[in-house]
């Protein structure tokens, strides 16, 4: 019996998935929450990094690796966003 | 042995991805919610694409893995600094118990300049003194 049966990785999915999920509440608790917009669009940030991490993760528990490239994607919106964001709130308090 | 490797990549980047999302719940500030959030969640997500490479050993999988991951090193800490810089700039406030900022003073709310001397600095030393309170603009004349 190799080391490879005794750690499978099928049976570790759900567990992961639940750390993760848990995560996410805790990001989207910070994202209503969170007192100023900078709060929220730190927790934007981490929300879109845990979804990444999401797909990485549905991709190795079905075998399916189709839904890598919309990963790509969804990195790199998340920097045009929080970059939108940033400027956006820069903006805004040069202009009041 | 790839499955071993590969989970034991998948274990240590959910743990800290967890510890990212515990760390923004529970730190007191936005600096340092940012700091947990970039730092913690990069590797976290580093680790899992890497144990996706791992686990699929095929040579498209791993390029665009390794993408993605070359992507998140270079570009948080872009955006971790610029909605710091932003952040600052509008005025959020620091810490209560923070003891340094070494920006007080130095920022000019009219202008929007930062300068690398404290106004009036030699000249009129008791506005340099400024208390490191909730505002940090507040030590700006």
């Amino acid at each position: 019996m190799t080391l490879g049966e005794v750690v499978s990785i099928q049976a570790l999915t759900p567990l992961l998935f639940a750390t993760l999920g848990v995560a996410l509440c805790l990001a989207f608790f910070r994202l209503v929450r969170g007192p100023t917009l900078p709060d929220r669009v730190v927790a934007l940030d981490l929300i879109t990094v845990l979804t990444v991490a999401i797909i990485a993760l549905y991709d190795i528990a079905t075998n399916e690796h189709v839904l890598l490239d919309a990963a790509i994607v969804l990195a790199l919106i998340a920097f045009l966003g929080t970059v939108a964001f940033a400027r956006y709130i820069e903006r805004r308090a040069q202009d009041d | 042995m790839t499955d071993v490797l590969s989970a034991a990549l998948l274990i240590t980047g959910a743990l800290f991805l967890l510890l990212a999302a515990i760390g923004v719940i529970r730190m007191p500030d936005l600096l340092m919610r940012i700091q947990v959030a970039t730092k913690a969640s990069t590797l976290g997500v580093g680790c899992m694409l890497l144990a996706l490479a791992v686990h699929f050993h095929d040579f498209g999988i791993t390029i665009r893995a390794l993408l993605v991951i070359n992507f998140f090193f270079m570009t948080a800490p872009v955006a971790a600094h610029m909605i710091g810089r932003a952040a600052y700039f509008v005025g959020v406030p620091l810490w209560e118990e923070t003891i340094v900022d070494e920006l007080q003073g130095r920022y000019d709310r009219q202008t929007h300049t930062l300068r690398s001397t404290l106004p009036g600095h030699g000249a009129t030393p008791g506005d340099a003194h400024g208390h490191a309170g909730p505002e940090p603009e507040e030590g700006a004349p």
